[in-house]
């Protein structure tokens, strides 16, 4: 499971980053060094173009799991080169910024937008797989989510606008219920497919979501 | 409530209905001259709903508009806009008012139309739409809730007999049925032998079908339509018929088309009525069914 991230422009960053003039610049190990949106060469990538902007740095580290409790021992050993800066930017995913700003009191700010959470099928190929919706169907549905995977979330069947097996919102992208279809023809289930699934609960867990685990 | 299109379907006759597409804007003329234009040549005229997901007049005003000028309306009714609150209360308002029929439809998706960065709502499907209709009609809202006062409607959905694959679409189309689809409204056809075909299955089941015939104006709409339009498939041989004749000419080559395709239909009994949609060219419809001899 890896956490999808895409670097702002360096526009935007420019702007969140006014009056904000030293920079201290945090990357991951994992997701963001998967993706190469946050891994050692983009953080030094980054310090250099703050630099051409004249924004000081008062220095980085790619922590090894941004997301984990780890993280505060990280901050701490950098403690000196984050008090010298005004801010923190964050080379890592929203939950990596989440975790940061718990243990600084300078402003952090996210050079990343998080886009979604995904399995690398293919080398480089990451694909979402699971909304977290908390209704499990997959057992249903040949393994195929269509929460995740049809544009528009059925869950009784294809909409008009399936196409030779492709979706009305891009010709590359599969027809989930093409897929559910050909799943459970293959497993000798088709049955499921005329099941009647009721409207959805939207609200499985009340957000914002939360869990105590005794 | 009496709705004269579910009598017409009832009543053994080979039922037409059309289509208005409410305008971008608040100038409502040109779809009051349709109206107009409809009224008393079919047997229900559908208002559709924000089509292809691009913003406009809504479908539940123009089906008001139809009714004010003393048609039938059917009511369409998507699933992209409005969250299950919405849709009820909609449904409320079209009952008070005489709407007595709806078509229910999920919606194309919101990345197809003109506000692509719109949240597509998608809290029901067609097919739970249709569940609600009939609990509603039961006196009960979708939390469980009595309703001071119930509705009735006419309610039906639409198939694409000519997806490919076609087996998951029949399996929808049953699970329409069963939700309560009394009648179906079918994307555009054109091969007849393969509507044939879908029409053995269809016939399985104690619903109405009316064919969806869409006017081809030109080779080149003809050729778009199979490259773009999801389920729809017009045979070689037609566009070449309408490639065959000058420019000025294809139009009335389309209609020609499409009247003998709805008087083969009626012939030969294949289903029991047809939808007619002249996308964007609605006037010539009575042209259509005069060259269908009807």
């Amino acid at each position: 499971m890896k956490s999808i991230t895409r670097q702002k422009s360096l526009e935007e960053i420019a702007e969140q980053l006014a009056n904000l003039d030293h920079v201290f610049i945090v990357g991951c190990g994992t997701c963001t060094t998967m993706t190469k949106t946050g891994g050692i060469d983009q953080v030094v990538e980054m310090k250099d173009r703050l630099l051409e902007i004249d924004k000081r740095v008062s220095g980085w580290t790619v922590i090894p799991i941004a997301c984990d409790e780890m993280t505060e021992a990280a901050m701490k050993e950098n403690s000196r080169a984050i008090e010298n800066a005004n801010c923190v930017l964050v080379m890592t995913c929203a939950l990596g910024v989440h975790r940061i700003s718990t243990y600084i009191d300078r402003p952090v700010v996210p050079a990343l937008d998080t886009l979604f959470i995904a399995v690398e099928e293919t080398p480089g190929y990451f694909r979402e797989v699971c909304a977290q919706c908390g209704q499990c169907i997959l057992g249903e549905t040949a393994g195929i989510c269509p929460i995740t995977n049809c544009h528009k979330g059925l869950v009784n069947g294809p909409c008009g606008g399936t196409n030779n097996g492709k979706c009305e919102v891009d010709k590359e992208k599969d027809c989930a219920w093409t897929l559910i279809y050909e799943g459970l023809k293959a497993q000798g289930r088709l049955d499921l497919m005329r099941k009647y699934y009721p409207p959805r609960n939207h609200h499985v867990v009340l957000r914002p979501r939360t869990i105590k685990i005794e | 409530m009496v709705s004269r299109f579910r009598d017409a379907l009832n009543s053994g006759k080979f039922v037409i209905t059309s289509e208005v597409a409410p305008p971008k804007g608040t100038n409502i003329d040109k779809m009051l001259h349709h109206i107009e234009l409809l009224k008393d040549k079919v047997d229900a005229i559908n208002v559709t709903d924000h089509q292809s997901s691009v913003m406009r007049f809504p479908s539940l005003g123009g089906c008001l508009a139809i009714k004010e000028q003393g048609g039938e309306p059917i009511l369409q009714m998507t699933c992209r806009d409005r969250n299950r609150l919405a849709l009820q209360a909609e449904l409320l308002l079209a009952h008070t008012r005489g709407i007595n029929n709806v078509l229910c439809l999920t919606g194309d998706a919101v990345p197809v139309g003109d506000h692509k960065e719109a949240k597509g709502v998608f809290d029901l499907d067609s097919v739970q739409l249709l569940s609600a209709i009939r609990s509603m009609e039961s006196g009960q809202d979708m939390g469980g809730n009595s309703l001071d006062g119930s509705v009735e409607f006419c309610a039906g959905a639409i198939v694409t007999p000519e997806a490919q694959p076609i087996e998951p679409q029949l399996i929808k189309f049953e699970k329409k049925v069963e939700a309560g689809a009394e009648f179906f409204q079918t994307q555009a056809i054109y091969d007849l032998e393969n509507f044939s075909q879908f029409m053995h299955c269809a016939r399985q089941f104690p619903v109405k079908i009316l064919a969806g015939i869409v006017l081809l104006s030109s080779a080149r709409m003809a050729k778009y339509m199979n490259e773009n339009v999801p389920g729809i498939f017009v045979p070689q041989d037609l566009i070449d018929e309408l490639a065959g004749v000058a420019k000025e000419e294809m139009l009335a080559k389309g209609i020609e088309i499409a009247g003998r395709m709805i008087a083969t239909l009626k012939r030969d009994a294949i289903c029991d009525g047809v939808h007619i949609m002249a996308i964007a060219k609605e006037e010539v419809v009575p042209d259509i069914l005069a060259a269908a001899g009807l």
